[in-house]
């Protein structure tokens, strides 16, 4: 009996050591990708080109900036505008205009109410790329493209955004509190403004941080919709760091992506724990 | 009580879905239709006017064109790259997800610094798709780069003639496409573990414990209760990583711009190049493409709309008739 425990507490030690081993093993490639570009980033092209690989940082790093002084196709503070500009209004747009509907969908009844709900699921899914031909020949026709609002307003109609809203009217809106605020005498506009959106709280702050990162990271609209360099947002910028003028300034490239990366794991060490969190909200429900 | 009166304020429900039902039709539903359209027509061309477009003679030629095609730059392989590339990062993905669910929801060996596991796991998820892409676009460049020069000192320390070349990697079609699936592996596993992890929290922990009493082992009790518990999830993270999967566009479009001899264009990349990038701007072939991956994605989302139907409903109806059996068996 007392052998048997024995083994099995050794069985349980030995599996405890190989999940910590896999799992640092796995952490240092979720790092290492960073930490190397990150180094890189400060050392030119000469250190690069001898030991590609490096855990040291150099001082080469304002030597790297300036190349994109010379070489300016990169530009990342116009880039990082305009993707601020982008994500920001998109997800405005997409956080209110979702919670409206959404609590259209669960304060009232209506004849049309759940063919509507079961119609936003059905087209919950629908990607970007479907629609990409027929959505850039409209805005051509327009004389819109360039224009950054095209990648903002669409963002009113989110379907998956609606319907994660809505789970979370279903299970924390009390139709009492709606009710008192209607015999205190508030319209339902402003009871939807004044008394739903901030029980809404919570909600809107986990989707904000998907919807903003989402948009942020979006090439493939972007890419079609923004030809003139001026209006480029950040992946777009990215994007230009394969061209061949950079060709061969190893160290620029990598400061480039840094640009690119270091604000958003600067904010996802920040928000991580509501991030983390956040992630399976929308799919348990 | 409540009813009558929601009843009067029925109004407000169609009103407050207005801004989102305008949207919806300007920017989604007419672009779709007018894809669809496209895809039937003779609309080639950047300049060229739509007024000016035709119907062809052969409505579906642009379909039978598209799927005829074979060899390299082809829809279907296009197709058959990203299924092949989805398949290679899906199932290590999602075995991967599952072993580290397994280990941290397990509550025999508690397992310290989870939290921190997760948020390094998730990490990749995070960043712009296209600054990773460049990321190992850098990495693996020819012929001096980081992984050149790994593979360079570990040749020449176990072969003697070793001419110390460099190797070009994204030449080689399968390491290429491995690449991709390593990256998309890279970006989703913490995501897919994390859903994962939170499916099995939500399991009633009564069953483990009895699974625990009766001398089920860890294996055992992973299988055999923790997997079935979260059939719905691994449906849900199977279906919708399959969509974005046949969207992936940012990493193959990147990495190497479809290449090498088109063997990581995408099906999104495919469409990409015909309507932007194919000096006659094939927008018709683009959008029967289009329309050809809309029908499979919209196959796949009814799947996703059947998993995630409605369960209370029919759980309380399961309910009620174990309750009307009971009493059977009382009486």
């Amino acid at each position: 009996m007392s052998s048997q425990s024995l083994s099995k507490s050794r069985d349980s030690f030995l599996i405890k050591v190989v999940v910590y081993v896999v799992c640092i093993i796995l952490a240092i490639i979720s790092i290492m990708p960073f930490w190397i570009m990150l180094v890189n980033a400060t050392r030119n092209s000469e250190q690069i080109s001898s030991h590609p690989i490096s855990l040291i940082p150099s001082s080469h790093l304002i030597d790297n900036k300036n190349v994109f002084e010379k070489k300016p196709s990169f530009q990342p503070v116009t880039g990082f505008i305009n993707s601020f500009i982008v994500s920001t209004g998109a997800t405005v747009c997409a956080l209110y205009f979702s919670s409206l509907t959404a609590y259209a969908l669960s304060a009232y009844e209506w004849k049309l109410r759940d063919g509507f709900f079961k119609f936003i699921m059905g087209v919950m899914m629908i990607p970007a790329q479907c629609t990409m031909i027929g959505f850039f020949k409209m805005i051509y026709s327009l004389h819109l493209t360039n224009n950054l609002m095209i990648l903002i307003i669409p963002a009113v109609a989110s379907p998956a955004v609606v319907f994660f809203m809505r789970q979370y009217l279903q299970s924390s809106l009390s139709m009492e509190i709606v009710q008192s605020a209607r015999i205190d005498g508030a319209g339902e506009f402003r009871t939807f403004n004044s008394i739903v959106l901030p029980i809404m709280k919570p909600a809107l702050a986990t989707q904000a941080i998907f919807i903003y990162v989402g948009t942020w990271n979006e090439l493939f609209r972007p890419l079609v919709i923004l030809t003139e360099g001026s209006k480029k947002t950040m992946p777009i910028m990215v994007s230009l760091l394969n061209g061949d003028i950079y060709r061969v300034e190893y160290g620029a490239i990598y400061l480039g992506l840094a640009i690119t990366i270091l604000p958003l794991i600067v904010v996802y060490i920040i928000l991580s724990k509501y991030i983390v969190s956040g992630v399976s909200l929308g799919a348990v429900k | 009580m409540n009813k009558k009166k929601s009843v009067n304020y029925a109004k407000f429900g169609y009103i407050f879905s207005i801004p989102f039902v305008v949207a919806y039709l300007i920017f989604q539903l007419y672009p779709v239709l007018y894809t669809v359209v496209i895809g039937f027509t003779d609309l080639e061309g950047l300049t060229t006017p739509v007024s000016s477009m035709h119907i062809l003679s052969n409505p579906f030629q642009n379909f039978i064109d598209i799927l005829k095609g074979s060899g390299a730059g082809s829809f279907r392989l296009c197709l058959f790259n990203t299924v092949v590339m989805w398949v290679c990062n899906f199932i290590p993905q999602i075995a991967l997800a599952l072993l580290l669910t397994a280990w941290f929801t397990d509550d025999r060996s508690k397992i310290k610094g989870q939290g921190l596991f997760k948020v390094l796991f998730y990490l990749p998820n995070i960043i712009t798709a296209a600054s990773v892409a460049i990321l190992f676009q850098a990495f693996l460049s020819y012929p001096i780069g980081p992984l050149n020069s790994i593979r360079s000192s570990i040749l020449s320390t176990f072969s003697s003639n070793f001419d110390g070349k460099g190797y070009n990697f994204l030449n080689n079609k399968a390491f290429t496409r491995g690449v991709v699936s390593f990256i998309q592996f890279w970006m989703w596993y913490g995501n897919t573990m994390v859903l994962l992890i939170a499916g099995v929290i939500g399991i009633d922990p009564a069953i483990f414990e009895a699974a625990q009493i009766d001398g089920a082992s860890r294996t055992q009790t992973f299988f055999k209760i923790t997997i079935p518990c979260i059939r719905t999830i691994l449906l849900y993270v199977l279906v919708t990583s399959m969509i974005g999967g046949l969207n992936m566009f940012d990493i193959p479009h990147l990495l190497n711009r479809g290449g090498p001899d088109g063997a990581t264009t995408t099906t999104a990349v495919y469409i990409y190049k015909q309507a932007f990038q194919n000096p006659r701007y094939q927008y018709n072939k683009a959008a029967a493409a289009s329309i050809i991956m809309f029908v499979i994605i919209m196959i796949l989302t009814l799947c996703l709309f059947y998993i995630l139907r409605d369960k209370d409903e029919e759980e309380l109806k399961k309910l009620r008739k174990k309750e009307r059996k009971a009493l059977k068996h009382q009486a």
